[in-house]
């Protein structure tokens, strides 16, 4: 029994001050991206969603270039970033990714240039890497606080607006007719993304950013039938998603005969997206209220196409 | 800048980069599949990490994982929203290309130029394949133009034709998928996308009739990608920071078009006609 | 026209000489009508005739460039006096949202703030489900449910905050024929019993003939209003569309032909 106790929770592990901060950081991140990941599967911004995260780099890129906080780099071009997807955005989906597509190629360039000219300037190595990648365990201290508050408000401003929110996304006509200012609304929708995904990308990593954003969101709203539950299932299963991911990366340093690990982000995508391919399943689907028969993917289609035509 | 050996072989692939882009790009932007245009070479990326990991040609590396992403975005999407397969067949395959750099270190150059684009990086040895590869790509569209079209335009139409919609989907993955990973040595994995987007948005802007949005659209993606070299190349800026501004730059401009032309066309307002309303539909 | 007959007390919606222009387009012109109390009225017009601008002009979500629109009686007090079912909505089958969660948030979908549970909403839900005959799949995902069905939702959530005027843009385009008479079945129901006006667009419009009271009919941008077999004769649609067009009365049903081309019923073979 002690045995398989030490092969699951490898000796150190509740102990390691990494760990702790990697699991509080990670946990807090996983539940403010599970909250605003379901507002972005439903609105069909996942894309969105991804492309703030390399805006959001890019914006790094350049405060590392000129010596600033980097914070301040993730989030404030997130959020510009996002502001110009959304003026430029247009309501039409396929109108909508295309403006995504084409603030990401801007944004991108200039990490580029930003990249280059640190290569250049000063001796930084690594940083392609830290920036594209980050590291959960690379996490500074200094940073927890922020990342509490800047968690903080994007939950705040999505509660506040969520029932508009909902509204708008089930239909934009409805909620205007209601007097709900539209515009307004995904805006803020949009300002929230931009800050969780900032603050997501800056504190374990832009593949993670998007995993946690889109993940247990997804797999959420496939097994539950009300708005609510999926919040709370997304937050749960991003988090543990997010526990289970660091227990296995530590345990994997002391797999074969290497010694050198995996990387904390490949094992919680794996279990991201395992979670999400076992929410497909047929058993699954009838148990959360899904037509027997129906074919799910031709209606996701027809929406789509209904979005995309209208 | 034309003297150079190295400099004639960037110009001629990228040039080969800009009609293959233009000419995929103009369906990408019709089908409105930015997100995959995107996806798929940034998860090549990490299969050429895994390339370089093993000690094989990282060109190889590009293909496989980006027919990969392809055939992964096309299953999933099967059953569920397609920016949500894109999204997580993306970060799968960003996760395995962490695990495999994490097994080195010394990448960082090949990295860069890699993701953003190498001018003086093209072999001449490289400049046969990739024109095949491309030669491939825009043989592809050709067959399939019609169904194609039909497929992305009225997709019921094309399904009570017998064209599924599904399977129409999948072959266009992979063509996007060979697209991207030829061009990725030159303009880079983040930037591909910007040129089938930008110019094929812009060229959409302009005209609907198809063959002369793809040509319009081929057009703007060369300017794109020669102005792009030549400013990297007296600059030393990277290409894919001048192709990912002038991508957007032509998008803004297709918009600008279309506006001007709008209100133009309100200003010329002649007495509001009484059209027949009979039979309209 | 009849309109200055319809009552004595206010209209419950005015429309008065509404014009609408848009990119040198004249879309709509001095379109002019009123609708009271209880009044089931059919917004009937071929398709691309401007009958979705109409609804958005009077929902206040477009602007017209002449003419006003004025709703009746005491205006916004308390509750919202238009329920609205538009024409496509997205019900993607992956919304986390039930029916009963879809006819809640036409309640308050419009409030900030936590939602907190609440008994009387609960009730009203269900009562409102039940009067539109849609407890049977008052727990399904509405992205499961067939047309007729999501219609039938779409009503209770425009219903649920009690409105004067109900609003349905094109409700019946997509419907079989015998959801197609159950919703108008039900809609006429609604406007007796509750005393609401309704408004209901259609390019067809024998459906609706048995149970309308009035109709607006609309056609190259222009208006005809008043009772049916007032607004339905050759003579006045001639003027109306700018050409010689006649009212056909067979079997019951009325068409109209232009030529050689009939212009009403839209053939059903035709798919929009």
């Amino acid at each position: 029994m002690h045995e398989l106790y030490t092969a699951i929770f490898e000796p150190g592990f509740f102990g390691s001050s990494q760990v702790q901060v990697a699991a509080t950081v990670g946990g807090l991140v996983a539940i403010v991206s599970a909250v605003t990941g379901v507002f972005t599967v439903m609105r069909g911004q996942s894309f969105g969603g991804h492309a703030l995260g390399d805006v959001s780099a890019a914006g790094g890129s350049g405060a590392l270039l000129l010596g600033l906080s980097p914070v301040a780099g993730f989030v404030g071009l997130g959020i510009i970033g996002a502001g110009v997807m959304d003026m430029i955005g247009v309501r039409r989906l396929r109108g909508r990714d295309l403006a995504t597509g084409v603030v990401l190629g801007a944004a991108i360039g200039m990490s580029a240039l930003f990249l280059y000219l640190t290569s250049t300037t000063s001796a930084t190595t690594g940083a392609v890497q830290q920036i594209l990648f980050g590291s959960i365990f690379a996490t500074p201290a200094g940073t927890v606080p922020l990342a509490i508050i800047l968690g903080a408000a994007a939950l705040v401003v999505l509660v506040v607006v969520g029932r508009p929110l909902l509204l708008t996304t089930v239909s934009p006509d409805i909620a205007a007719a209601r007097g709900v200012p539209v515009r307004l609304v995904g805006l803020a929708y949009m300002l929230a993304l931009a800050v969780s995904v900032g603050l997501s990308s800056l504190a374990i990593g832009a593949i993670l950013s998007t995993a946690l954003l889109i993940g247990p969101a997804a797999t959420a709203l496939r097994v539950t039938r009300r708005v609510t539950t999926a919040l709370v299932f997304a937050c749960v299963f991003g988090v543990a998603a997010t526990l289970i991911g660091i227990l296995l990366a530590y345990d994997s340093y002391y797999w074969g005969t290497s010694h050198e690990g995996l990387p904390v982000s490949f094992f919680i995508v794996a279990v991201v997206f395992l979670g999400y391919l076992v929410s497909g399943l047929p058993v699954i689907r009838a148990a959360a209220g899904y037509r027997a028969g129906a074919d799910p993917a031709q209606a996701a289609r027809a929406a789509e196409r209904e979005e995309l035509a209208a | 800048m034309f003297a150079a050996g190295f400099m004639m072989n960037a110009w001629i692939t990228a040039t080969i980069v800009a009609v293959v882009g233009g000419v995929v790009g103009y369906f990408v932007v019709l089908r409105g599949s930015a997100f995959p245009a995107h996806a798929i070479p940034k998860g090549a990326f990490a299969g050429a990490a895994g390339a370089a990991l093993l000690g094989i040609n990282t060109i190889i590396g590009l293909g496989v994982f980006a027919l990969l992403g392809a055939l992964g975005i096309g299953s999933l999407g099967r059953r569920g929203r397609h920016d949500v397969a894109t999204a997580l067949a993306l970060v799968m395959m960003l996760a395995l290309g962490a695990a495999f750099l994490s097994r080195t270190t010394e990448y960082e150059p090949e990295l860069y130029s890699l993701l953003f684009g190498e001018v003086l990086g093209v072999s001449t040895s490289e400049i046969l394949p990739t024109a095949l590869v491309g030669l491939g790509c825009i043989a592809g569209i050709a067959v399939l133009y019609r169904p194609l079209l039909l497929a992305s335009i009225t997709p019921e139409v094309a399904e009570a034709k017998g064209i599924r919609g599904h399977r129409i989907e999948m072959i266009f993955l992979v063509i996007l998928a060979l697209a991207t990973a030829m061009t990725v040595p030159v303009v880079g994995a983040l930037l591909i996308f910007s040129l089938m987007i930008g110019p094929p948005a812009a060229a959409r802007s302009v005209t609907s009739r198809p063959l002369l949005a793809m040509i319009l659209s081929v057009v703007i993606a060369l300017v794109t990608v020669w102005v792009a070299i030549a400013a990297s190349y007296l600059y030393n800026w990277p290409v894919g920071f001048f192709v990912g501004v002038l991508g957007a730059a032509s998008y803004g401009c297709g918009r600008g078009w279309a506006a001007w032309q709008r209100r133009g066309r309100a200003r010329s307002a002649a007495v509001p006609a009484l059209a027949a309303g009979s039979g309209r539909r | 026209m009849r309109d200055d007959i319809i009552q004595a007390a206010d209209p419950i919606l005015d429309v008065d000489r509404v014009s609408v222009t848009w990119s040198g387009r004249q879309i709509l012109d001095e379109v002019s009508f009123r609708i009271g109390a209880g009044q089931f009225t059919g917004l009937i017009g071929p398709n691309g005739a401007g009958k979705t601008t109409l609804l958005r002009v009077i929902l206040g979500l477009q602007r017209a460039s002449g003419g006003r629109v004025v709703m009746g009686g005491e205006g916004r007090s308390g509750h919202q006096p238009i329920g609205y079912v538009p024409q496509k909505v997205l019900l993607d089958p992956d919304m986390p949202m039930r029916a009963r969660d879809l006819v809640a948030l036409g309640s308050d979908g419009d409030r900030y703030g936590l939602r907190l549970p609440s008994r009387q909403r609960a009730e009203a839900v269900r009562q409102m489900l039940h009067a539109v005959d849609a407890d049977q799949f008052a727990d399904a995902r509405v992205g499961n449910l067939s047309g007729g069905e999501q219609q039938r939702v779409l009503i209770a959530q425009a219903l649920i905050s009690r409105p004067r005027l109900l609003l349905l843009d094109e409700p019946l385009a997509n419907l079989d024929l015998r959801s197609s008479q159950e919703i108008v079945g039900l809609l006429a129901r609604i406007a007796r019993e509750q005393q609401i006006a309704v408004l209901l667009s259609a390019h067809e419009m024998n459906p609706l003939l048995p149970v309308l009271d009035r109709i607006v009919y609309l056609a190259a941008g222009r208006a005809a209003s008043g009772p049916v077999d007032e607004v339905i004769t050759t003579e006045t649609l001639s003027t109306l569309y700018g050409q010689h067009v006649e009212v056909l009365h067979v079997r019951g049903r009325v068409l109209v032909v232009a030529g050689d081309a009939a212009v009403e019923p839209v053939p059903l073979a035709g798919t929009d």
